[in-house]
């Protein structure tokens, strides 16, 4: 079911490729896991089955669960954002099952290296609800510890942590353990030259990396045809990855495929590439105007393939959701939300003179003199200084 | 004590890092199996293994970037860029993740990198083999810049750099690689720190500031300097970032005149910043602007031009006249 080489599981050929500058806006690339339709219909799969037999109801609603909490703080962020507190946000809307799905796959020792999309992923790792907006705010340019949560701070840098992964990687096989580091990208990221030495190095030092790549069709306006002319997937073959496509739409699938990954790593088997076909459905940030570049159609045609409504009629089909269980979980959002609007509120700026710390560990006498003077220029003003 | 060249003294403080601490791995192009293109590491794979001195892809930014990895995982990653001008791939990870992510994280991660790079000219190298792209990183903040400009302390820096918590860049002067000098196996907390300039030669006329490899060329000058009854005082710089004004402001205050040297292209380079620190904190002593003797503001030339690009010895004792008033080149040679 991997792609192990490039004739396995090939797009259709084309009769003739685009010319780079007509880019296709919603490439239709063939095959991909899918173990629920959109409309909450179980396909079973021979393959993938046995990696995700243990979830059970209980399972599937705390999956259930983390999706709506993560949609919900999410559309709480832009509204925080569209009221002046956050400066920015980056929606994951529509991305819910490819980020849950795979985050809650995890373990603790594990490594994630993420993009700045990821916070339904930072979620999953344990990322408190003031953690999530700090950066946002402008208060810090990290949202927690690092190392309290496995979690690396997210990289703007497109494409960048990818090596980061790929270097802890290595650095778990020297230290003997069988914890994977997780890189998270989008489809822009796989044109960087990062990301392609990334493979590079993973393939070549058989690092326990996972490459999960997050499809969701566009870099800020530009749609996936300007990345790619075949499935992303596709590319890692090429370096000796093997590689899977899964609808990233459907949580089940995206957990079985990134457990397919996380246990070859573990094994010593090396790296693999997830590639979760899914869909922006919001803008690239809140600065951003979607309206300018996507098709609503297109966008309307994903919205009915929905990440959260297909568990959402699978569970009711297994008559695992009840009213209580939905209520209870509408309820859990909704205090997440509400704890993430309150610690908006209640964060204070930084005092000024912080700007001049952490940056070496030993502050240079060029800096320290460059500190005194700052503070004695605020203490003009007759400021703290 | 043993007299050996910079090139085997680096390789002896590569050694000892090595053997001192687990969490050290080398990465490179070459550096295993080959020792190095100038065989610094020699013998270090065959000694520490596999694992801890890795021959990479040819990727300089996947270089750095695995090594952020590897410093976050708690490793002590040292990397080895082949020449000044392959460099330039890498310097995104290096600007946008070695030197900020103690800073990004609040302190909570630290990046004790240490990026090796031969560099500067002399060697009658083909382009891209001869360059000084110092100043790039001087003006990055959170990377520790540093030179060293003897076998003595190439050995102890290399191992300072290799043990500080910061990312530290450290140029080697490569066309130096081969000069033999006395070293002596310095117990770290006993050494001179990795920040601090030192002041080779004592002087009370002029002061020469250098680096890497202009130590020597600067040395020189002062002696054929004190033949004609000039006492120059030269400060080895060391470091480039931070930079150790302090000392070099001690000097001038005793000589009142500065010439600094380097071979990276003059303007945005460090002598500017050096003239411009002590400029302000000495204006009063000086008895004549600071002076630059630098490589010219053009790309690395082709090897039969680089004697006329690199500064060397009577252009020093050229800017030594002038900060003193004595005929020079731009005013000429009357009778």
């Amino acid at each position: 079911m991997l792609r192990s080489d490039v004739s396995n599981g090939r797009a259709p050929v084309r009769e003739h490729d685009p010319a780079p500058h007509d880019p296709l806006p919603a490439p239709d690339w063939g095959e991909m896991l899918q173990l629920l339709s959109p409309d909450g219909t179980r396909h079973p799969d021979p393959v993938y089955d046995p990696w995700v037999e243990d979830v059970d109801d209980d399972a599937l609603l705390a999956l259930y669960e983390d999706m709506v909490v993560s949609r919900r703080f999410d559309v709480e962020a832009v509204a925080l954002q569209r009221q002046g507190q956050l400066g920015l946000w980056p929606p994951l809307l529509g991305q819910e099952a490819a980020q849950i799905g795979s985050a809650r796959t995890l373990r603790p020792d594990d490594f994630v290296f993420t993009s700045y999309r990821e916070n339904g992923v930072a979620y999953c790792r344990g990322a408190s609800p003031v953690d999530l907006v700090r950066v946002w705010r402008g208060n810090a340019l990290a949202g927690w510890d690092p190392r309290a949560i496995g979690m690396a701070t997210p990289q703007v840098m497109i494409g960048a942590q990818t090596l980061h992964a790929t270097g802890y990687a290595l650095g778990c096989v020297r230290d003997g353990v069988d914890s994977v580091a997780v890189a998270y990208f989008g489809d822009g990221a796989t044109s960087k030259g990062d990301v392609h030495e990334a493979m590079v190095f993973a393939a070549t030092f058989a690092a326990p990396v996972v490459f999960f790549c997050q499809n969701n069709q566009w870099a800020i306006s530009e749609p996936v045809g300007l990345q790619a002319h075949r499935p992303l997937a596709d590319r890692a073959p090429g370096y000796g990855i093997p590689s899977v496509r899964v609808d990233g739409n459907d949580v089940l699938a995206v957990m079985a495929a990134t457990r397919v990954a996380l246990d070859r790593a573990r094994r010593g088997e090396g790296p693999t590439f997830v590639e979760a076909v899914t869909y922006r459905m919001g803008p690239h940030t809140t600065s951003d105007d979607p309206t300018r570049y996507a098709d609503p159609e297109v966008r309307a045609q994903w919205a009915a393939k929905d990440p959260i409504v297909r568990v959402e009629q699978h569970l009711h089909a297994r008559g695992a959701l009840s009213e209580e269980r939905t209520q209870e979980v509408k309820e859990k959002a909704e205090a997440f939300a509400m704890q993430m609007r309150e610690a908006t509120y209640g964060m204070t700026a930084p005092e000024p003179l912080t700007v001049f710390d952490h940056v070496l560990v030993e502050p240079s006498a060029e800096l320290e003199r460059q500190r005194s003077q700052y503070a004695a220029y605020l203490a003009m003003f007759g400021g703290e200084g | 004590m043993a007299t050996t060249t910079m090139a085997a003294a680096l390789g002896s403080g590569l050694r000892r890092a090595l053997e001192d601490d687990p969490r050290v791995v080398l990465l490179g192009e070459d550096i295993g199996r080959l020792g190095g293109v100038f065989r610094v590491t020699d013998g270090l794979q065959r000694d520490f293994g596999l694992d801890r001195v890795m021959d990479t892809p040819l990727a300089e930014a996947g270089i750095m970037g695995v090594a952020v990895g590897l410093a976050y995982r708690g490793f002590r990653p040292v990397v080895e860029i082949q020449f000044d001008g392959f460099v330039y791939p890498a310097l995104d990870q290096m600007v946008t993740q070695v030197g900020r992510l103690h800073y990004r994280t609040g302190g909570t991660v630290r990046m004790p990198i240490t990026i090796r790079i031969p560099y500067g000219g002399g060697i009658g190298a083909v382009e891209h083999h001869s360059e000084s792209p110092e100043a790039y990183f001087a003006h990055t903040p959170g990377l520790r810049v540093v030179t060293c400009a003897s076998p003595q302390d190439a050995h102890t820096m290399i191992r300072q750099a290799i043990a500080c918590d910061d990312p530290v860049v450290f140029f080697e002067p490569k066309r130096r690689y081969w000069t033999k000098g006395d070293v002596d196996d310095v117990a770290l907390d006993d050494a001179l720190p990795l920040d601090r300039a030192r002041v080779v030669v004592e002087g009370t006329d002029v002061t020469l500031v250098a680096y890497g490899p202009l130590v020597v060329t600067a040395r020189d000058a002062a002696l054929a300097a004190a033949d004609d009854g000039v006492s120059v005082e030269v400060v080895d710089l060391r470091s480039l970032s931070p930079l150790d004004l302090s000392t070099v402001e001690q000097s001038v205050r005793k000589t009142g005149r500065l010439v600094v040297t380097h071979e990276a292209q003059r303007s945005g380079g460090l002598g500017a910043e050096i003239a411009a620190g002590i400029t302000e904190r000495c204006f009063p002593v000086l008895s004549a602007a600071p002076v630059r003797v630098t490589g010219f503001d053009t790309p690395y030339p082709p090897a039969k031009l680089e004697e006329h690009f690199l500064p060397d010895l009577d252009r020093l004792l050229d800017a030594v006249d002038q900060v003193l008033g004595r005929q020079h080149s731009l005013t000429g040679w009357s009778a």
